[in-house]
């Protein structure tokens, strides 16, 4: 079974964290079609989370047709791999970020000077994805 | 009745408590929809314990009203509360009574009493039914009065300071228990706190009291989506004169505004998104009696 983590303190709404994880264990193949989701019930206990917040986080993974619920069995990952990258795209993905960290890099930042800016800019861009 | 009105669980209006001269509470004009977990967040002698005590009916109004579940509390005491949980402070139980007694005597003294569920989520949780109260440690008197309180399957659920006195551990499993109180039965929760780090898990609504008034309340998504904190170079302008702008902090070289709403930025300030404490602490350090208006803080009288 799926199991859900939740950090206080990095600033993204809780239900936007559960949705992330979802994505990425679809991305990284943790997560495959047809795999139930914990019951919303499951995750509150586990967690100790708001359920209106896993609710959300659900719905949200079905309008993105991620996963399909079913009333009274559960919520399960659609047959459909929407979430998985092409090699090729991730190897372009890649090359990109290279020569960007390259460019950062010979500009004089350091690793933590990247990593602020990179969350600066990932934050703003969820601000204006959640408005 | 409006269609709103069906959908609030509690609604205060110009709300007021005065203790001989001291006004604990004043002009508190508060909605809390059905179904939300709603946190009452504000320092000591802010005025928490005082609203949530009016609520559940244990003190009277000095001026203004409250209903909840369309009830007076205090008119109407007996229907209102029958739907209405409330832990007290330091969860208090009868010391010397096991927890079967504790049960027992709930079914007596309530019309709606399931004995039953609190049973099961007692001895799910590994707590001795025939244990005297007083011999639990604290995390377990503060989850059988949590089982107690649920028991009665309250549509609302009113807590003082529940997190108070427990250590990380029993905190963590007091909430579980709670949002799974809710997951199961959708019930309504208020409850206050003064440690606002772990709220933003379990909490979707928020109520901020400083000096017995409220500073701010809604959807704690909503209110994070309309304020943004500005980083710009430190600026002398009278920012601070702005309704929007609820907090300015001055470094030597830069100025970091909590703004409200709209304000756009001027070229070179950063918008960043708030986190619920920012949010918090932003509101209470604002002077006090003024719906407007913010306080300037140099950041080195802090170091």
């Amino acid at each position: 079974m799926f199991v859900f983590r939740l950090d206080s303190g990095s600033g993204v709404p809780p239900y936007l964290q559960l949705v992330h994880q979802v994505r990425q264990a679809l991305l990284l193949g943790f997560l495959q079609p047809g795999d139930r989701l914990p019951l919303i019930r499951e995750v509150v206990e586990s967690l100790a989370i708001n359920p209106n917040t896993v609710a959300k986080a659900y719905r949200q993974l079905e309008n993105e047709a991620l996963v399909t619920g079913r009333p009274g069995q559960g919520t399960f990952i659609n047959q459909t791999p929407t979430a998985t990258v092409s090699p090729a795209t991730y190897t372009s993905l890649r090359r990109g970020l290279q020569a960007w960290l390259d460019r950062a890099y010979a500009a004089g930042l350091d690793e933590q000077a990247i990593n602020a800016l990179f969350t600066s800019i990932h934050r703003e861009a969820k601000v204006e994805d959640v408005a | 009745m409006t269609a709103l009105d069906a959908d609030s669980a509690l609604r205060t209006d110009g709300l007021g408590k005065r203790f001989r001269q001291t006004w604990a509470l004043r002009d508190c004009t508060l909605t809390i929809p059905v179904g939300r977990v709603a946190a009452l967040v504000g320092p000591n002698g802010a005025g928490k314990t005082t609203l949530l005590r009016l609520l559940v009916g244990l003190l009277a109004p000095t001026r203004g009203s409250v209903e909840v579940l369309g009830q007076s509390p205090t008119t109407n005491t007996s229907q209102a509360l029958s739907r209405v949980g409330f832990l007290a402070q330091e969860h208090p139980l009868y010391r010397r009574f096991t927890v079967a007694d504790l049960l027992r005597f709930g079914q007596a003294c309530n019309l709606r009493f399931d004995r039953d569920l609190a049973q099961r989520r007692l001895s799910a949780l590994g707590i001795p039914l025939d244990r005297k109260a007083g011999a639990l440690s604290g995390g377990q008197q503060a989850q059988v009065s949590l089982a107690l309180a649920v028991a009665k399957r309250p549509d609302l659920l009113v807590l003082d300071e529940p997190l108070a006195s427990l250590d990380p551990v029993a905190r963590r499993e007091f909430l579980q228990s709670l949002m799974g109180a809710v997951a199961d039965d959708g019930v309504t929760v208020v409850f206050s706190s003064h440690v606002i780090g772990e709220l933003e898990r379990v909490c979707d609504h928020i109520v901020v009291l400083n000096h017995g008034r409220i500073v701010l309340s809604g959807d704690i998504e909503m209110l994070l989506a309309e304020h943004r904190m500005l980083l710009g170079p430190r600026t002398t302008n009278d920012l601070d004169r702005s309704p929007n702008v609820i907090e300015a902090i001055h470094a030597d070289r830069h100025t970091t505004v909590l703004v409200r709403d709209g304000a756009a930025p001027a070229p070179g300030w950063q918008p960043q998104p708030v986190s619920l404490e920012e949010l918090v602490l932003g509101y209470l350090r604002r002077p006090a009696h003024h719906g407007t208006g913010s306080t300037t803080r140099e950041s080195g009288a802090e170091a």
